[in-house]
């Protein structure tokens, strides 16, 4: 069983927007699949060289819900995650929890996580990797609410009918 | 806030687990044998392979820790073994070479098996000659010559001892090698 740990490198990269930047690839890198990252990163040659810290390895995080978002937590089930913790030559360190088994998905995740955390390479990677496969998330996400609007129910119409 | 260390743990965190805890049961059913340890970890500054091995196999997010040494080794145990940090004398799992025996939780009457482990880092272990051992697990009598150990620890240990069940056990570590010394053992000075 994986426990829940909030891992923060040095405090000169906790600063709010830092983490909110490295919350949004995090997120991005997450939801993609290993062969998009690797397709993604394909055009990076040559990548950084790294050690793995620990992982890849897959184990389960409890979900906890609350019913109606404020009710008591309970617990929701178990949901499988692999993660992964590297290090570049250069000693900055990446992690990476991705739901599911794809080892080589949470590998690659935070060699990208890692890399970003260069700012002399961010721009380049993030322009090549994270924010085309942000655009392709966006996307699905919308195409997934659209169909879901076009089977909405208008109950205001079954109210007019009384 | 805990920086993320730039050192691996076991190779293989599963076997090399099993692997200690057996060396660490043979050497406290044992007291007096020496054990090697097969698989090391990548070891922080500060702790010995030994004791970076058994903290892996027996720590984790439920037993509390009270660890000396500097923030890599720290840095290295928060991440790996998920261990909270505590005052020695909370402790389940002591690692300070500053903390006395006497000094830590040797549990309750009703429930003794509450008692700390200390971990103490020591120079050098070599059986058949020094202390004199005996007790449960040592048919006769056992020898142990442990190399600095604390100047004033045998007589400690006699307060430890004569308090059973309750009680501290001590696993020594010396570069990749153990012994262990449960609450249990009657030490003689050589």
């Amino acid at each position: 069983m994986i426990t829940a740990q909030h891992e923060q490198d040095s405090a000169a990269t906790a600063t709010p927007d830092r983490i909110e930047g490295r919350q949004n690839w995090m997120s991005v890198l997450a939801r993609a699949s290993a062969d998009d990252i690797a397709c993604r990163l394909s055009g990076l040659h040559p990548l950084p060289r790294y050690r793995l810290i620990r992982g890849p390895e897959t184990g389960l995080v409890m979900v906890q819900g609350r019913a109606g978002g404020d009710g008591v937590p309970f617990n929701l089930g178990e949901v499988t995650v692999t993660r992964c913790t590297l290090c570049l030559e250069d000693g900055r360190v990446g992690h990476a929890y991705v739901a599911g088994r794809d080892a080589r998905q949470a590998e690659l995740a935070a060699l990208v996580d890692a890399w970003l955390l260069d700012e002399s390479a961010r721009a380049r990677v993030l322009a090549a990797v994270i924010d085309p496969l942000a655009v392709v998330q966006r996307d699905a996400a919308a195409e997934v609410s659209r169909r879901a609007a076009a089977t909405k129910v208008e109950f205001f119409t079954m109210t007019q009918m009384r | 806030m805990t920086a993320s260390p730039t050192l691996a743990a076991f190779a293989n965190p599963v076997l090399d687990a099993q692997a200690a805890f057996r060396a660490l049961l043979a050497a406290m059913s044992r007291p007096g044998t020496v054990r090697a340890l097969a698989a090391l970890p990548e070891s922080p500054a500060g702790l010995s392979p030994a004791a970076a091995a058994l903290l892996l196999t027996l720590v984790d997010s439920e037993t509390p820790l009270a660890l000396a040494g500097g923030t890599a080794a720290r840095d290295w145990v928060s991440f790996h073994c998920g261990a909270k940090l505590v005052a020695p004398q909370k402790a389940r799992f002591v690692l300070d070479p500053g903390c006395r025996l006497l000094d830590l939780d040797p549990g309750t009457e009703e429930e003794p098996e509450q008692g700390a482990t200390l971990l103490l880092e020591v120079d050098a272990l070599v059986g058949g000659s020094g202390w004199h051992l005996t007790g449960p697990g040592v048919r006769g009598e056992a020898r142990l010559c442990v190399v600095g150990a604390p100047p004033d620890f045998l007589a400690d240990w006699a307060a430890n001892h004569a308090r059973f069940p309750r009680g501290v056990d001590v696993i020594l570590c010396a570069g990749s090698r153990i012994a262990a010394l449960p609450r249990s053992l009657k030490i003689a000075r050589e």
